[in-house]
């Protein structure tokens, strides 16, 4: 408990300076280098676990409920918002239907977000805003590593039996490793969600340990499935042994759940990361994921984890979004930003 | 900066609400004539105007009529004239016109919250998402109890004329909670908005003219201290409510005594934010956030004072200081902004004041690094820390930003610091334990307990306090009472007791064994600290017998003995009732003892005297009845809570009983303040005395505890006063002549007890009407639990 959020800015600053431009990244398909120092885990400590349950969910409600209504970006700082937004995307197709071609559509709009006049209206220059990453299915992650090769996009993979977690073990860490060899370098997986309604805590620590283990070098995003947790409080428990096996990122949903990342779930979330960092002094990451489709809501996204973590984590390197058509709906805001004219769906490049 | 600039920066940059059309409004109006009376537009009659300005700036908005006492006398001529026809509407019509000003702020509601800025520096975020918001739901919530009104509270009238003063802090919130429930209980109102803002309230006026509000029924008088005295003083208004301070408060408690005026004060405080280490501690932060730095700490109700659990403070303290770094100071209109000006330089003033003070008396005060506008009435977020009890910014309301942290070791501990203050408005309770939160919530001293929250309202919900931040409710059942009148069975006029006939000597016939009536205090027969006798007499004219003459020692005494007892207001309702139907089966196995003594003292018929003895018997039955069953209510604001309006006793309460039916009168103020569990220390009538402490043996044979009713006998225009002036009674109710009753309310200022009196009228102790829920009413402090739930 010796180190402040604000300390961590101040530790933080340098780095995310360095982070900040796209072209000194790490390109995808290479196997080190997310510019941050990685979270070794710790012991499961079910004393340090016991410390965070107190989580009361009218009082979390009533600060996400205003959080937004604290903070307004306007004008020009919320067009840098919104490419902010941008940056901060794991695009992602997780469709049953998918298939190479589709994926390499995502990918080259991940290589191209924006529409050339809108890039050269907001002065960009040579700066390429893209998203974080491209977020698939096993089967495709070849083809998005080779379609983003030297363009500083990751690749990742959503594994483990994705989206129910519901495989044996041993399938599910030999999912992992053939995604990482296949390149991705960053690896979403998601827990059984009965482990924590047992509050089987050892189980699920041990399970996720492996998880690290599987991916290497790649990065760890581990998904909780809040919409499945039924409490925020095991949303808070479950966040908060994930760090301790290891994870890189907790991230909330699958996008499968019947409720998706909730901003109340995500404040939960955000204040594990902060009590882990204030016991271990390492930085989480944070994904929401699912229902994000709105360029307002990516601002309340941001909004919250500039609140209650700080500039940080508005970096990909902390923060990511899991989305599908945010992207569309941020270029119609530029678009609007630039023209004063509301724009169109069908005038922006579908991915 | 360019967008890549900002891309890397991420800043909120400024978000500055639009202001022309709030701008506009202020262009076009005439503020030379800015008081609002009999539905018209006046200036002041002697011309005089005040300056409104903008708290972020200093700028002048506008120069506003100065309303004069012979504005008032105008606008309460207008209330009064506006009264008869508008408390004759049926509760629909009422309603419908309620509706109508609820919808029509609605519909104007970002001007109202743009002026409520500019005029009083609270940032926009919180007058456009709490302040009219709430306002709006006053209105809309009341239309409902305008045309409930026959149904909920039979046997109640219309008070009257009503004059209202409200503060600076809240003004149309403030406005939305005086007017609201006055006009759905058919009163008329001639309402002061403060000095520093008054915009609003004239905005206001105008929406009720829309609204089709007949004329005469609101009057609105922009004005400073001078006016706000004419109309406290006013005769032709019949109840007062005020909000402010409780110095000025303590002011009006004077002025109106003796006149019969209702009068409610919602005061001052210096309230508990108690963080229990099993609290979620983060929420508990951001509880601070609007507890304390909500509108600059200029609320009433501001969570002060944080009491934390020491296994968890320094933890806190540093989470704490980490969310006030996060604190946005700047322009009130800007989105952005957490905390604006405050209202007015002398505030700032002493604000800066009270914050150097503290520190001198040992309090380490510390400021986030945070920038500050350069023009403006700003102050930066303190947080005070090393806070002893007796340093001035744990004592003294601040009316600023200004935090005063102390730690506690237990759950005793806690309420105890919590409850070491004059004031009692409100408190916050966090803990995850349910059952250590409400069990805290009943032993705080505060008219409103939010347990994991802060500074919730809603017009469903009562809110007022206890101790020196006032007394009567807003809001809720409870705070429609404030505008009602009963009817009490009066009788005649009560003559002053004359020292003459108090010291009479008289001869006796008496042939028994001598009998030494004393006093009753602490469950034991005392003899009275002077050592001094009175002589009772009866009607023919021969000594009855010798009383105690009771001083200020024995009274002293007495409250001592009823603040100890802590079995009875501990005791539940069912054991205290069983207590009082065993008073009464005493009484009635004597009830030809005590008739044959009240024949003999009042002269009245055996068969008469007898009545009276049963009636008591009755009369204490019903209270017994009532010990389990006068309850609160469970309110349901519009959130995912419950408000628990508990019924909890007043505390100490002194009763002064009349002459006129000595038995009667004194059992029907004994038993309904016993049945609610307040302790007593009665005085009862000095005519008749013996009927009091023959009543001694029957009490001790009832199984009352020991302070749970102490009686002293002596002259009541004394011992009422003594009474009046003692600081820990709670509650004071009064039945003498009309100058006894006049200084019981004046001198009760010292600690702002509940003080009713008779107003020098007898009470027709025998009719129906004086054991109904008046006295039960009385007897207790309606405290507002609210209790957030969800997992």
């Amino acid at each position: 408990m010796s180190s402040s959020i604000r300390e961590a800015e101040a530790i933080v600053a340098p780095m995310a300076a360095r982070v900040t431009t796209l072209p000194s990244r790490v390109a995808a398909n290479t196997t080190s280098g997310h510019g941050i120092a990685r979270n070794p885990g710790m012991k499961l400590d079910l004393g340090f676990l016991e410390s965070v349950r107190n989580v009361n969910r009218s009082a979390l409600e009533r600060r996400a409920g205003t959080i937004n209504k604290r903070r307004s970006i306007k004008a020009d700082n919320q067009a840098a918002w919104l490419l902010r937004a941008i940056s901060l995307m794991d695009l992602t197709t997780l469709n049953s239907n998918d298939t190479d071609e589709r994926v390499r559509r995502l990918c080259a709009k991940a290589l191209n977000p924006l529409r050339a006049d809108i890039a050269e209206g907001l002065d960009l220059g040579d700066t390429k805003i893209r998203p974080a990453a491209v977020c698939v299915y096993h089967p495709f992650v070849a083809t998005a590593v080779a379609a983003l090769k030297g363009s500083g996009v990751h690749v990742a993979a959503v594994s483990t039996a994705f989206p129910h977690g519901l495989a044996p073990l041993k399938t599910r860490l030999q999912e992992i490793e053939a995604s990482v060899a296949d390149g991705a370098d960053e690896i979403d997986v998601v827990i059984p969600r009965g482990l924590v309604f047992g509050a089987r805590w050892q189980e699920l620590y041990d399970e996720i340990v492996a998880m690290r283990a599987a991916c290497g070098e790649a990065h760890l995003k581990v998904i909780l499935g809040t919409g499945d947790l039924a409490t925020l409080r095991n949303v808070m428990l479950a966040s908060m042994v994930a760090m301790m096996a290891g994870a890189d990122f907790i991230k909330t949903s699958t996008g499968k759940e019947s409720v998706n990342a909730t901003l109340p779930v995500g404040l939960v979330m955000v204040r594990a990361i902060r009590a882990y960092f204030e016991e271990t002094g390492y930085l989480i990451g944070f994904k929401p994921a699912g229902g994000i489709s709105t360029a307002k809501a990516s601002l309340d996204w941001m909004v919250l984890m500039k609140e209650e973590l700080g500039r940080p984590w508005l970096e990909p390197e902390l923060f990511r979004f899991g989305a599908s058509s945010l992207l569309t709906d941020i270029e119609r805001q530029l678009e609007h930003h630039l023209t004063g004219h509301y724009s169109a769906n069908h005038r922006h490049a579908m991915a | 900066m360019n967008i890549l600039e900002r891309y890397a920066a991420m800043d909120y940059g400024p978000a500055p609400e639009a202001r022309n059309e709030a701008d506009a409004w202020v262009a076009a109006r005439d503020f030379d004539k800015s008081l609002f009376i009999a539905g018209e537009w006046r200036a002041a009659k002697d011309g005089k105007r005040f300056d409104t300005s903008d708290p972020a700036t200093g700028k002048l908005l506008a120069k506003v009529s100065d309303a004069g006492a012979a504005d008032v006398d105008a606008a309460v001529a207008a209330a009064g004239k506006a009264l008869p026809k508008w408390s004759a509407k049926s509760g629909f019509e009422r309603a419908k016109i309620l509706y109508a000003i609820g919808r029509g702020m609605q519909r104007h509601q970002r001007l109202l919250a743009v002026l409520e800025t500019l005029d009083n520096g609270k940032p926009i975020r919180e007058s456009r998402d709490i302040d009219v918001p709430l306002a709006i739901r006053h209105f809309i919530h009341h239309a409902g109890w305008a045309q409930a009104l026959d149904r909920e509270f039979p046997d109640h009238k219309p008070a009257g004329v009503v004059g209202q003063i409200i503060p600076w802090n809240f003004p149309l919130l403030m406005l939305a909670w005086k007017i609201a429930p006055a006009l759905a209980a058919g009163c008329t109102v001639v309402l002061k908005p403060a000095e520093f803002t008054p915009l609003t309230a004239i905005l206001f006026a105008e929406i009720c003219a829309r609204a089709g509000v007949p004329k005469g029924v609101v009057n609105i008088l922009p004005g400073g201290p001078d006016a706000g005295a004419a109309l406290v003083e006013h005769a032709g208004v019949q109840k007062i409510a005020f909000t402010g301070s409780s110095e000025v408060g303590k002011i009006i408690r004077r002025a109106t005594a003796g006149s019969g005026k209702k009068l409610s004060l919602e005061l001052g405080g210096k309230s508990a934010f108690i963080v229990f280490e099993d609290a979620d501690l983060d929420s508990a932060v951001e509880g601070l956030v609007d507890g304390i730095w909500f509108n600059q700490g200029q609320v009433c109700c501001a969570g002060s004072r944080l009491l934390v659990q020491e296994g968890i403070a320094d933890a806190f303290i540093a989470k704490v200081k980490a969310r006030m770094g996060k604190l946005i100071v700047g322009s009130p209109l800007d989105k952005n902004t957490d905390i604006g000006p405050l209202v007015d330089r002398t505030q700032l003033d002493r604000v800066r004041g009270l914050v150097a003070e503290g520190a001198k008396q040992g309090a380490e005060c510390w400021q986030p690094d945070c920038a500050l506008p350069e023009t403006g009435y700003f102050h930066l977020p303190v947080l005070a820390t090393g806070v002893a009890p007796a340093n001035v910014l744990a004592q003294e309301e601040v009316f600023g930003p200004v935090l005063a942290a102390m730690t506690f070791r237990t759950t005793e501990e806690a309420i105890e610091l919590a409850n070491n203050t004059r004031y009692g408005l409100a408190a916050s309770v966090w803990s995850e334990n349910i059952n250590l939160a409400v069990h805290a919530a009943p032993q705080l001293k505060a008219g409103v307990v939010w347990i994991n929250g802060t500074n919730m309202f809603d017009a469903a919900c009562g809110f007022g306090g206890y101790r020196e931040s006032g007394f009567g409710r807003e809001g809720g059942k409870e705070g429609m009472f404030e505008y009602l009148a009963s009817k009490p069975p009066y009788g005649p006029a009560i003559k002053p007791d004359s020292e003459a006939a108090a010291a009479a000597p008289a001869d006796s016939d008496a042939t028994g064994i001598d009998r030494t009536a004393k006093l009753y205090v602490g469950g034991k027969q005392v003899r009275p600290d002077g050592s001094y006798s009175m002589a009772v007499v009866n009607t023919k004219g021969r000594l009855a017998g010798e009383v105690g003459l009771g001083n200020r020692k024995d009274i002293r005494d007495a409250v001592s003995a009823a603040r100890a007892c802590k079995a009875w207001p501990a005791a539940t309702g069912y054991n205290r009732a069983q207590v009082l139907y065993f008073l009464a089966e005493n009484l009635s196995a004597r009830s030809d003892e005590f008739s044959a003594r009240i024949a003999d003292l009042t002269g009245v018929s055996a068969k008469a005297a007898g009545a009276e003895v049963e009636a008591s018997v009755e009369r204490l039955f019903y209270y017994a009845g009532m010990a389990d069953k006068f309850e609160g209510r469970v309110h349901q604001p519009p959130a995912r809570a419950v408000t628990l309006a508990l019924h909890e006793p007043v505390g100490v309460v002194g009763i002064v009983a009349g002459d006129a039916a000595p038995l009667l009168g004194l059992v029907s103020l004994v038993a309904p303040a016993l049945a609610m569990g307040n302790t007593v220390v009665a005085v009862p009538s000095r005519r008749h005395a013996l009927v009091a402490t023959d009543l001694y043996q029957v009490i001790e044979t009832s199984d009352l505890p020991a302070g749970a009713l102490n009686i002293v006998t002596g002259k009541a225009a004394e011992l009422a006063g003594v009474m009046a002036k003692h600081d820990d009674i709670d509650g004071l109710w009064v039945v003498a002549d009309a100058d006894t009753c006049k200084n019981a309310e004046a001198q009760s200022t010292g600690n702002l007890k509940r003080v009713w009196t008779s107003n020098g009228r007898s009470l027709d102790w025998a009719s129906g009407a004086a054991a109904g829920d008046e006295f039960l009413r009385r007897a207790i402090e309606v405290k507002n639990v609210w209790v957030p739930y969800g997992d």
